[in-house]
């Protein structure tokens, strides 16, 4: 009984690390932490990472295969939307396709290089790293006074991607957000009880009925806690609703289907994979090329946040996915990792952020409690499988 | 009698939920080859562990005397000290380092901070010429073939100025010709004086090197057989090992009809991926037919693993040339994919290096060839992909608790299971198995031969690939036998007896080159 019980706690080890550090910076803020407004920033000021580590959880998977170029893309790619908007004076729509155009192009030339020809991808990556940063700010110093190209003057743009729906003022309960989050914990309870439901009925190993009220009951809480918490803040932020849906394609991607079933088998062993059909220079080409893709939706939800293009937009993003998927239990050597825990890493580092800024710890101390953070996620994790091995 | 080198008495050893040395008393003497036999999982290894140290004293009950004194060995260099040395199976060199620079690897020559690396290759090159090693120390190891590579280990034993060695399975990645080699070294240490302790599952080779016989059976010793009195056999070993007679090694297949040929394969060859020139299939000709267990038998490095992955969809190798046909009809499979759906299958000698995924379940690996037959438009069925697995798992008798256990925790001869569940789920017409007992104790052995024979009364054909002659001779109904690159021979079963096989092989050693 007791063994489960530490199984349950083991297995949520990131989950409840969460919650506790949220806790500690409530307290050390005398509150502060838990005012609607924090509930907002966490999600607007840490929506790229969510999106970016999605694409870097599908790389790592592949066999802890990074890709360092995605910042210094959202550089570039900031600035040739800028461009394209500003200077061109093309429509949004437009504008957006030809961004992701220019995505596709450099996702298709990134897989090429490492799928086909063999070349590492983290040596393949840092060129576009050191390129693609050089290039972005040579495109916007050519355009620009400044060195910034603004887009206060794009309205569209700037709504579909960052923002607030059917936005209420401050302090005023948003009934849309609020209605949304009731809907949400709804769909979680039933789905969580169909599942065993369909477990039960068919005589497969499922979770007692206690631990999935339990599970239902603290999902609901928190999804209804921060509904009401958004919805006091003035409505669903726009980019939410971005990162919930590619939450939730990945999460369908990865536990669902072939494709995703694939990636996890090249991460465990791709000459086995090879060698049972799977074209794994496809997956490889796949991956980089998603990372792109995924790197060009952030380059909106960032410029659009910023309200600009600018030199240093994106700077140490690569780091910050990487690190979100390793705090999450991604495997740094490939063929393990959940999308649930990359989104529960990427808003551990969020909480972290956001509680030392408010606290007014010095930002180079921010920078070493990062790391330190890091570094023992990685060690938590060794240490787990190590005493899972030995049982 | 001489006197007892080494005396380990009573030895216990719990994991947590698993006693894996219950009681275990073993008595060396000096100047003796003492083998230690018995099923994978039975404890051999266990048992060297805690003898070398690398299970530190007070992790294991019991005692450990060595040359009269009493040891409590914290690590591996305390039992190293002493002059007990463990050569592992799996080979512990550095491939792009030399010899020498291996050899004293972590017992360098010279002073504390520097190197002495005339010291280092002198010395390398003179335990190498004690192994019967003619290449320079300063040959990197890369550069040197497996065979070699165990001899290089020998020597950086002998380096260590080893008085007892213990080898695991030394030859279980040698070909038979150095496989001889080694065994003939050991009984020529054995004369100047070397104790040995050998685990091998070859039990030709414990006949023939082996003093004294040790037999392990589920973690504790059975007994001890002294094969100057007693007359031994492998049929005796066998029977110690698995604790009963087991009365034919192979089963019968009766009842198979065999029909028309499924595949033949015409003037196939085939060069190697890296070295355009090299060429490891040469012409090679051979049809298999419905319901046919063919044997392809050759020694490691003669081309046969080669041959089957330039067949199964060219995955491996380059410039391949020749014709397959598949029920008559001549096809060209370009990549595994074809090839599995032609209905062919490969099941790899190398199940942990290309064979399975060992960090996922039994579940996954079953159906990895074959996610279409789980799955509906690329969306997995999870509850179907589960029954196969647990069918599966029931057919093939596979011991797990259940589907979801990662493959890599399972002994090897239930990864072999899963292997062949893998391909045979894929519903194949043609199965190519690469070796398919290699490394697999009796138990599993025979019933992997089970499988293989129902694949056949189901109508399929199986080409089985060994470098093992009795399991060729007692499992197939036809045997082409292969030698560098080339098909030297075929025979029928009832014709094939160890001695012809062989002198086909060393009349065509060499004799290539000349015609």
């Amino acid at each position: 009984m007791s063994n489960k019980y530490l199984d349950v706690l083991k297995k949520n080890a990131m989950l409840i690390v969460l919650v506790l550090v949220f806790i500690f910076f409530t307290i050390m803020t005398k509150g502060q932490m838990f005012e609607p407004m924090q509930f907002n920033a966490l999600i607007t000021q840490n929506a790229y990472v969510f999106v970016l580590a999605t694409g870097m959880l599908m790389c790592m998977l592949t066999g802890g295969n990074i890709d360092l170029s995605c910042g210094s893309f959202v550089c570039f790619l900031g600035a040739i939307g800028g461009i394209l908007m500003c200077v061109k004076n093309l429509s949004p729509g437009v504008s957006i396709a030809l961004m992701l155009l220019v995505g596709v192009i450099y996702g298709c030339v990134l897989g090429f290089l490492i799928a086909y020809v063999n070349i590492p991808p983290w040596i393949a990556t840092l060129a576009g790293y050191l390129a693609f940063r050089g290039w972005g700010t040579a495109l916007l110093s050519a355009n620009s006074s400044t060195g910034s190209l603004s887009f206060a003057t794009q309205p569209t743009f700037l709504s579909i991607f960052s923002g607030k729906i059917f936005s209420t003022p401050m302090g005023q309960l948003n009934v849309v957000c609020f209605v949304t989050g009731i809907v949400a914990s709804a769909l979680v309870v039933v789905v969580n009880f169909l599942t065993r439901a369909n477990k039960v009925k068919k005589g497969y190993e499922a979770d007692s009925l206690i631990s999935v009220i339990v599970k239902s009951v603290l999902a609901v809480a928190a999804i209804l806690l921060f509904a009401y918490k958004l919805a006091m803040s003035g409505g669903i932020p726009t980019v939410l609703i971005w990162v919930v849906v590619i939450v939730l394609i990945y999460s369908f991607i990865t536990s669902k289907t072939n494709l995703g079933r694939y990636f996890y088998t090249i991460g465990g062993n791709a000459e086995a994979t090879r060698l049972s059909g799977v074209d794994t220079k496809k997956i490889m080409f796949f991956a980089y090329l998603n990372m792109a893709v995924l790197t060009a939706i952030t380059t909106y939800i960032v410029t659009a946040r910023f309200q600009a293009a600018n030199s240093t937009a994106g700077t140490n993003y690569e780091m910050d996915a990487i690190a979100a998927c390793v705090v999450g239990g991604v495997s740094a050597y490939g063929g393990s990792g959940k999308v649930f825990g990359m989104v529960i890493g990427a808003t551990l580092i969020g909480v972290i952020n956001l509680g030392m800024s408010l606290t007014g710890v010095d930002a180079n101390w921010q920078k070493i409690v990062k790391g330190v953070v890091l570094l023992a996620a990685v060690v938590f994790d060794i240490f787990a499988a190590k005493k899972n091995a030995t049982k | 009698m001489s006197k007892i080198l080494l005396e380990m008495k009573n030895i216990t050893k719990t994991f947590p939920g698993v006693k894996a040395l219950d009681n275990v008393n073993l008595q060396v003497e000096e100047g003796e080859i003492h083998a230690l036999v018995g099923e994978n999982g039975a404890g051999k290894s266990t048992l060297m562990n805690v003898l070398s140290g690398i299970y530190p004293y007070g992790t294991y009950e019991g005692d450990i005397v060595y040359d009269g004194e009493v040891c409590q060995f914290q690590t591996i260099k305390d039992s190293e000290k002493k002059g007990i040395v463990i050569i592992h199976q799996e080979l512990a060199l550095v491939p792009q380092m030399s010899i020498g620079e291996n050899m004293f690897l972590g017992n360098e020559r010279g002073r504390k901070n520097a190197i002495n690396w005339n010291e280092t290759y002198g010395e390398a090159d003179k335990y190498l010429k004690m192994v019967g090693l003619s290449e320079s120390s300063r040959v990197l190891i890369k550069d040197i073939g497996t065979g070699k590579q165990q001899l290089v280990e020998i020597a950086k034993a002998l380096a260590k100025h080893a008085k007892l060695l213990i080898l695991d399975e030394p030859t279980s990645s040698l070909n038979e010709t150095d496989s001889r080699a080694l065994l003939d070294l050991m009984l020529e240490f054995k004369k100047q004086g070397m104790t040995m302790i050998i685990i091998t599952h070859k039990l030709n080779e414990v006949v023939y090197v082996a003093d004294k016989i040790t037999v392990v059976r589920d973690g504790s010793t059975v007994e001890t057989m002294d094969c100057h009195t007693m007359e031994i056999d492998e049929d005796r070993i066998i029977k110690g090992m698995v604790g009963r007679e087991i009365t034919d090694r192979f089963p019968k297949r009766s009842d198979v009809k065999i029909g028309d040929v499924n595949m033949e394969v015409k003037d196939w060859t085939v060069f190697h991926p890296l070295y355009a020139e090299r060429k490891v299939v040469d012409g090679v000709n051979f049809n298999v037919r419905q319901g046919e267990v063919v044997g392809i038998y050759g020694l490691m490095g003669a081309g046969r693993t080669e041959l089957a992955m330039s067949i199964f969809g060219k995955s491996y190798g380059s410039d391949i040339t020749g014709t397959l046909s598949i029920k008559g009809q001549e096809v060209n499979l370009k990549n595994p994919r074809e090839a599995i759906d032609a209905k062919l299958a490969y099941v790899t000698e190398d199940r942990k290096g290309n064979g399975l995924v060992l960090s996922n379940p039994i579940r996954v690996n079953t159906s990895l060839a074959n996610m279409k037959g789980v799955s509906n438009n690329g969306v997995i069925d999870a509850d179907k992909e589960y029954q196969i697995a647990v069918e599966y798992k029931d057919k093939l008798k596979t011991k797990t608790p259940s589907v979801e256990q990662n493959v890599g925790n399972l002994s090897g001869g239930n990864q072999q299971k899963v292997l062949l569940a893998k391909w045979m789920f894929t519903s194949p017409d043609i199965l190519i198995l690469d070796e398919p007992t290699r490394g697999i104790d009796v138990g599993a052995k025979y019933e992997i031969y089970c499988i293989i024979n129902d694949l056949a009364k189901e109508g399929k054909s199986v080409v089985m690939i060994s470098s093992e002659l009795p399991e060729v001779i007692g499992m197939s109904d036809r045997i082409y036998i292969m030698n560098e690159g080339k098909f030297v021979g075929e025979m029928k079963a009832e014709e094939a007896t160890q001695e012809n096989i062989m002198a086909c092989i060393l009349q065509s050693t060499g004799g290539g080159e000349a015609g």
